[in-house]
């Protein structure tokens, strides 16, 4: 009777306390399964279950099952018929060397496989279990609740619909629970949507960067502002710092945020650092941002401003609430790069 | 196979035998079945009886594998030994939006092996989502002195490199087909490596190469394979250049300008134009890289005949589009952005009643603060405009249920329907219901339906609706919908067809994985990610279905996915 062979692919200790946590408790509400320290030794623990049997294959097409339903590409072809040819015994040690899986680059990792798409990697793994704990990690403590909770998650918030969780939401996991439809808090990208391929995604992110007009020294970006109806477009070029830049957008946006900035004329003071507008902002309940090259969205005013003007394709004026995890982000962009 | 197949089956065979000498000289019968193109035809006939397995087997020219790893290349050059053309698939579809690591596998090489050893005729390779790196492509160029035509889409590992040790040594080379793919563009050289006595290509197709190509040797090369019927060229080719290809090409059949945007004179502008207008056999054109309104109607003389037009890289405005439409009534395929809005869909409506496949891709898809685009309501007026389309991807930003059973109704044949509403979990923007019923309406109308693709706000409604009665589906791609393990136990129950299942982000647990063991034996593939399921499950799964490739990753399975198609195993270094 073939058994599939049971390769963990994270293969590293780390994940399988881990995985201890999660069988124990799922053994309390399921047959009983097997400790995981059982299966890597290969004792076959005849319990209710057959260990073997839990046990992901990783061999060959077609070796020690003779009854084994030969068949190729599917459905089209099954056949039991031993008449058609096929070797009803094993085909053995057909070796085709194909390159070796994902295995391979987990051995090389620090055995956590997750997404590094903008640091999106916890919040989509918390997402599949639908949890309240903040990170999904290899911490043991950690993961024995988190295991604990998705075993009753499974059970109970079944109907509950599946929401993306933008990047600043870190914190805040637990998705609402709610009959109809669950808008987003922010419009924050979720990975791999809308279903486009990188190629076109390229093709529109570089159009996009020449549709800002880049031509005859100017450049020209689009400024959104949350909650108001149109966007503005402003030629960068047209101002030498940070200040000049933020004073232009407050008179272009202030019909939307009345008594919101702290407009009360801003001082014509030469030599202000970039920190000036962070601190007027600060008093505010809006924060500006901006999209870069690599298509991240930035905090404006970190970086000096021919770096910005450089790099900045378009502009958001955000609500400071839904700015929260931004920073850190940009940080860690800096650390990445450099 | 169902049991009274298996009976008949077995009877034949006892026939077969008995009336071996009367039957067929084995000659005739491969003679006869190897008129056969269909592989699932072919797959039908190696059922009959032993004789015409042999039979079929021997006459088969293209093998194809939608699963890489469904079977091992030994086995195919065993049981097919004269293979001139293979098709061969590899990663999961969602590896196109960056859903699967990188170095997951699909690797080409141990297949090159294989078949260098077994097939050095062999002519023709296609391959979709698979890992190629330049040393196989090199390894192929030299291995298969027959070799014909190289189609990539989709795949990844490979630099300009690959390709110009492909046009060094290929020296019977007839098609080059580069689609979308991660191809590490190093520069544009490659091309120069064809030799100077080459001369059989009829397909090249670079399109989706980003650097500069040397335009001297691409006229040589043009102007010396006289039997070039599809050429695809970069953005890096100019107008000037392309009406010079033209000049020596007039018997294209397929053509993709490169920018289709310059500052020509009137004399340039009429050269261009009657260039174009000489290709009396353009059926398909494409390309039209940042193409405005003024040079569009270069191209109005050369629509006459035009069936496939893809303006997808080409954001052109609702007018514009009207405009050149007008000039295309055989239209019977369309790509466009949704730069054309609503109204540009309404002038596809006026224009093309013999449409049958239309794509419209969002210009902006990251970019939630504006509305614009294309709503229900361009969608609605090519179904009124429209009655033979049957091949629908539309990305929108609000739909409704009444538009999707007004467009079903216009147009009851869709065969593939993928509605992408990019808002995850939107519901009928007027009503503010799950969009259930427009799927419902969908699946209900279309008895042809094979392949789905759902979006907005969805309960377990939906499923239920497609599993009663979406008899014909093969492909059904699901994201960020359903409410329970309902949704997609009413599926997996319910589609007798179902090969292909991909899932993200839905609240499906091990309760619906486990109800699916029947069925994934008679499909391909099966992947859920950002799931409920968790890795118990998996390992359930695997106890029960042990010939089934089963992959979990993540501590909680972040990502699942059943290679199935039988005997589906995923080598390792070990062996």
């Amino acid at each position: 009777m073939s058994t599939p062979l049971e390769h963990d692919y994270i293969g590293l200790a780390e994940t399988s306390s881990m995985e201890r946590s999660s069988e124990k408790l799922s053994s309390s509400s399921s047959s009983s399964i097997p400790s995981i320290e059982d299966k890597t030794s290969k004792t076959a623990n005849d319990t209710c279950l057959n260990l073997k049997e839990t046990e992901l294959r990783l061999g060959l097409p077609g070796s020690q099952s003779p009854e084994r339903k030969l068949s190729l590409f599917g459905q089209d072809l099954e056949t039991n018929d031993k008449s058609n040819g096929f070797a009803g015994s094993p085909l053995k040690n057909l070796v085709s060397g194909a390159k070796r899986g994902f295995s391979d680059a987990i051995d090389g990792s620090n055995g956590k496989w997750v997404f590094a798409m903008n640091g999106k990697s916890d919040v989509e793994l918390a997402k599949g279990a639908a949890l309240a704990s903040p990170r999904v990690g290899l911490d043991s403590k950690t993961n024995s609740q988190q295991a604990k909770t998705s075993v009753s998650v499974m059970k109970e918030v079944v109907g509950v619909p599946q929401s993306p969780k933008p990047v600043q939401d870190k914190n805040n996991l637990v998705p609402p629970v709610n009959d109809h439809a669950i808008a987003p808090a922010s419009k924050a990208q979720v990975v791999g949507w809308p279903p486009i391929r990188s190629f076109r995604k390229n093709s529109m992110a570089s159009n996009l960067a020449k549709n800002s007009d880049e031509g005859a020294g100017c450049l020209y970006v689009k400024v959104s502002m949350d909650g108001a109806p149109y966007l503005r477009k402003v030629d960068l070029k047209t101002y030498n710092n940070y200040m000049e830049f933020s004073s232009a957008l407050e008179k272009m946006f202030s019909c939307f945020t009345i008594g919101q900035c702290n407009s009360s004329g801003l001082p014509a003071r030469d030599g202000l650092s970039e920190s000036r507008l962070m601190d007027l902002l600060h008093g505010s309940e809006y924060v500006l941002t901006y999209e870069d090259k690599d298509g991240d969205w930035m905090l404006v005013g970190d970086v000096p401003w021919e770096m910005f003007t450089d790099s900045c394709r378009r502009l958001r004026i955000m609500k400071g609430s839904e700015a929260i995890g931004l920073a850190p982000r940009a940080m860690e962009k800096c650390k990445n790069q450099n | 196979m169902e049991s009274s197949e298996l009976k008949r089956s077995k009877d034949s065979v006892n026939s077969c035998e008995s009336a071996r000498r009367s039957s067929f000289p084995d000659e005739v019968l491969e003679r006869v079945l190897s008129l056969l193109k269909s592989h699932r035809d072919r797959s039908s006939v190696s059922l009959v009886c032993k004789d015409w397995y042999n039979a079929e087997r021997w006459s088969r020219t293209h093998v194809f594998i939608g699963n890489c790893y469904s079977v091992s290349p030994e086995i195919v050059a065993r049981r097919f030994p004269r293979i001139r053309s293979v098709t061969l698939k590899g990663k999961p579809r969602f590896s196109d939006f960056n859903l699967v690591p990188e170095n997951w596998g699909a690797d080409i090489h141990a297949w090159l092996v294989v078949f260098a050893a077994k097939y050095p005729f062999l002519e023709e390779l296609r391959l979709k989502r698979m890992a190629i790196s330049d040393e196989s492509l090199e390894f192929l160029a030299v291995s298969f002195p027959n070799f014909k035509a190289l189609s990539l889409l989709s795949c990844d590992g490979f630099s300009t490199n690959g390709l110009a040790a492909i046009a060094t040594h290929c020296k019977n080379l007839t098609e080059l087909d580069i689609q979308e793919n991660g191809i590490d563009d190093i520069g544009g050289s490659w091309l120069s490596c064809f030799p100077e006595s080459f001369t059989t290509l009829e397909v090249l197709n670079f399109a989706n190469l980003t650097s500069d190509i040397n335009f001297d040797m691409l006229e040589k090369l043009v102007g010396r394979c006289k039997s070039m019927r599809v050429l695809k060229l970069n953005r890096s080719v100019s107008l000037e250049q392309l009406q010079r290809l033209l000049v020596n090409a007039p018997q294209l059949a397929e053509l993709g300008t490169g920018l289709f945007s310059q500052e020509l004179t009137i004399r340039e502008y009429e050269e261009l134009e009657s260039a174009l207008s000489n290709c009396k056999n353009m059926h398909t054109l494409s390309g039209l890289w940042d193409a405005t309104g003024m040079y569009l109607p270069a191209l109005y003389l050369a629509c006459t005949h035009l069936t496939f037009l893809n303006l997808s890289y080409a954001a052109l405005q609702s007018v514009e589009l009207a405009k050149l439409l007008a000039h295309c009534p055989q239209l019977k395929r369309l790509w466009v952005l949704d730069s054309v809005e609503d109204k540009g869909l309404e002038a596809v409506g006026l224009n093309c009643p013999l449409l049958e496949e239309l794509r419209v891709f969002p210009a902006d898809p990251f970019d939630n603060e504006i509305v614009h685009g294309v709503t229900e309501a361009g969608f609605v007026a090519v179904s009124f405009g429209c009655p033979r389309l049957h091949y629908v991807l539309y990305f929108c930003r609000q739909m409704t249920n009444a538009a999707v059973a007004t467009i079903v109704q216009n147009c009851p044949d869709f065969t593939h329907f993928r509605l992408c509403i990019m808002n995850p979990g939107q519901p009928d923007y007027l009503t503010n219901e799950p969009m259930d019923e427009a799927f419902g309406a969908v699946v209900k109308t279309c008895t042809k339906l094979q392949r789905l693709s759902v979006s907005g706000l969805l309960t377990d409604l939906t499923f239920e609706y497609i599993g009663r009665y979406a008899k014909n589906l093969e492909t059904l791609s699901v994201a960020f919908a359903g409410r329970s393990d309902w949704g997609m136990q009413c599926v997996l129950g319910g589609c007798p067809k179902l090969r292909k299942l991909e899932i993200r982000d839905c609240p499906f647990g091990n309760a619906a994985l486990l109800s699916g063991l029947e069925k994934y034996e008679s499909m391909r593939s099966l992947w859920m990610s950002a799931c409920n399921v968790t890795m118990n499950g998996c390992r359930l799964l695997a106890r029960e279905m042990p010939r089934l490739n089963v992959e979990a990753r993540g501590g909680m399975p972040h990502h699942l996915s059943l290679l199935s198609e039988m005997l589906g195993t995923r080598q390792t270094e070990n062996y």
